[in-house]
């Protein structure tokens, strides 16, 4: 058996079958990722700079890119508010039914997002379960912007869930402990030192619920109504729409500018992460 | 902090409140809605040509996936948690991809690939040529597949990866000193020590395979022979008769147990990995 020490690098190479597995991964991944998107990409940046702005300036797009920003930024704002309180109460109280919720919480990955999109619809419809109550108080929800966020909301509370629970959990009590000792209340307690330790994993939960909230298509179609006078067309839907219409020029451009949003969400948050880590080393 | 029972209480009370509200109403929708016209209907609605081709569909499509996507994580996770090379941060956020793009944009990309504008058509058409076959990508078969395997391309390989990142490769790099070889390592050291990371990967890319609705929507047009089962109950739903949309839930509810069935398994597993981390 020959084994080559390649001593090229930091650490020498003693494990053998580096260049196999690494040729199976970017094999895979070209065909899988690099190649489509890079396609698109390659594509979108050949369509003119007038034909591009044509097609975002178009009523039908930037009313659905406001639609998307607006429902999945409230959506995820609303789950950081009860993702962290969802967090806490998993992590600091013991009370029957936890189990259950915890369990729950998983729900919204593991549904198919079509699934979810009918049930969601059909649950805040005038036969639904909660629709018909709604109904009576001349509420209606399907149909309607709120739709959207509920159904953005369902499917982004793991996100925030998940990721502010870990962090909870590992948090170091006496701080707290000598908080009280020096006479801080609960909610002082809560702001000045809990807050500041979740707050970072509270905001990546945040942009990854916003991320794929922006991005969203099975939960929302249902209950959005895609009506282009109500202003209910998501960025997805109308992306699906140029596609089946096969004007691929828009639905390029449209992909384009949704995918540096997203990473520009991504990135800004990153950043802030990068700060508030920064700020608690260097107290 | 000072235990207040009344905060205790009433934070609680709201995420119950949250809970039902959110995710036990549309759970209890779910099954309401697919028993609507009885259990007769339901069987049948369960048993037609359209749902078991695509319920076929499905579960090959998840398969699929599992295995790329299986080799794909085992492969990525061992070059990059065992080895140093430039690069590597690069290329995992490359993997990390599919977790931000819509997954509409994914059935783009595969058109602008291997539709008929797409640089990968005229390649494909001189390899059916060659061939003497019609292979299609585009509102074919393969491009199911190949979407399903692009929104489940990193589930494996994130988990297996943090697996590696905790464990390191020391033990791997005394069994070589001492003259092991390469498989021999990788089954008696590395494998065990990743296996039921790797399990609750496989077990939550088959979860994202099997829902997958937008990019396999974007792909597949033909009712009955490339539609998975999210694509018939899209169909069945937008019939907008009662009787579709009763259908379409008791199709959804097929879906909503395999799911069920592996959040089961997720919690069985995520018990061991959490046994086997320490």
């Amino acid at each position: 058996m020959k084994r080559q020490i390649h001593t090229n690098g930091k650490h020498p190479r003693l494990l053998p079958g580096f260049g196999l597995t690494l040729g199976v991964t970017l094999t895979i991944l070209s065909i899988i990722i690099i190649l489509p998107v890079g396609t698109i990409l390659g594509y979108a940046v050949q369509i003119p700079p007038t034909v591009f702005w044509q097609t975002i300036a178009k009523p039908v797009v930037w009313h659905a890119f406001a639609t998307s920003l607006m429902t999945s930024f409230v959506a995820a704002a609303i789950n950081l508010v009860f993702g962290t309180l969802l967090a806490w109460i998993l992590v600091r109280y013991t009370f029957p039914g936890r189990r259950f919720i915890d369990s729950l919480i998983e729900l919204p990955f593991a549904l198919p997002t079509a699934v979810a999109g009918i049930t969601l619809s059909k649950l805040y419809s005038e036969s639904g379960l909660l629709g018909s109550t709604l109904v009576q108080w001349g509420i209606s929800l399907v149909y309607t912007k709120i739709g959207i966020i509920i159904a953005l909301v369902f499917v982004g509370i793991p996100f925030v869930v998940r990721s502010v629970e870990p962090v909870l959990a590992k948090l170091d009590g006496s701080y707290e402990e000598a908080g009280a000792v020096l006479g801080a209340n609960n909610f002082t307690i809560f702001r000045r030192i809990i807050l500041p330790e979740i707050l970072p994993a509270g905001l990546a939960g945040f942009a990854l619920a916003f991320a794929r909230g922006l991005g969203e298509y099975g939960s929302v179609i249902y209950i959005s109504g895609n009506s282009a006078k109500a202003q209910t067309q998501v960025v997805s839907y109308v992306i699906m729409q140029k596609l089946n219409y096969i004007d691929y020029e828009g639905a390029t451009a449209m992909a384009l500018l949704l995918l540096v949003l997203a990473f520009l969400i991504l990135l800004s948050v990153n950043l802030l992460q990068l700060r508030q880590a920064k700020r608690l080393g260097g107290r | 902090m000072k235990q207040s029972k009344l905060v205790e209480y009433s934070l609680i009370t709201l995420g119950f409140l949250f809970v039902i509200l959110m995710l036990v109403f549309p759970l209890v929708t779910v099954v309401v809605s697919s028993l609507a016209q009885g259990w007769d209907f339901y069987i049948k609605a369960i048993t037609t040509p359209y749902v078991l081709s695509a319920l076929g569909l499905t579960l090959v499509a998840a398969l699929v996936a599992v295995l790329v996507s299986g080799l794909f994580g085992l492969c990525a996770a061992y070059s990059i948690g065992k080895f140093d090379f430039k690069g590597k941060q690069f290329l995992m956020t490359l993997i990390d991809v599919p977790f931000s793009i819509s997954p509409v944009i994914a059935g783009l990309a595969f058109i602008m690939v291997f539709g008929r504008i797409g640089w990968g058509y005229g390649i494909l058409d001189s390899l059916n040529q060659w061939l003497g076959t019609n292979w299609r990508v585009v509102f074919a078969l393969p491009g199911v597949f190949l979407a399903t395997i692009f929104v489940t391309l990193p589930f494996v390989f994130r988990e297996v990866i943090g697996v590696m990142h905790t464990r390191g490769r020391e033990e791997e790099e005394a069994a070589v000193l001492m003259g092991a070889s390469g498989m021999t390592v990788f089954w008696k050291i590395t494998f065990p020590q990743i296996k039921w990371g790797f399990l609750y990967g496989v077990l939550l890319c088959a979860a994202r395979a099997l829902g997958e609705f937008g990019a396999v929507a974007a792909l597949s047009k033909a009712r009955g022979s490339t539609f998975t089962l999210p694509l018939e109950i899209d169909a069945l739903y937008m019939s907008g008769s009662a009787t579709g949309v009763t259908a379409a839930f008791a199709a959804s509810s097929v879906l909503v147990i395999l799911s069920i069935l592996l959040l089961v398994l997720r919690a069985y597993v995520e018990h061991r990995v959490g046994h086997a981390g320490d």
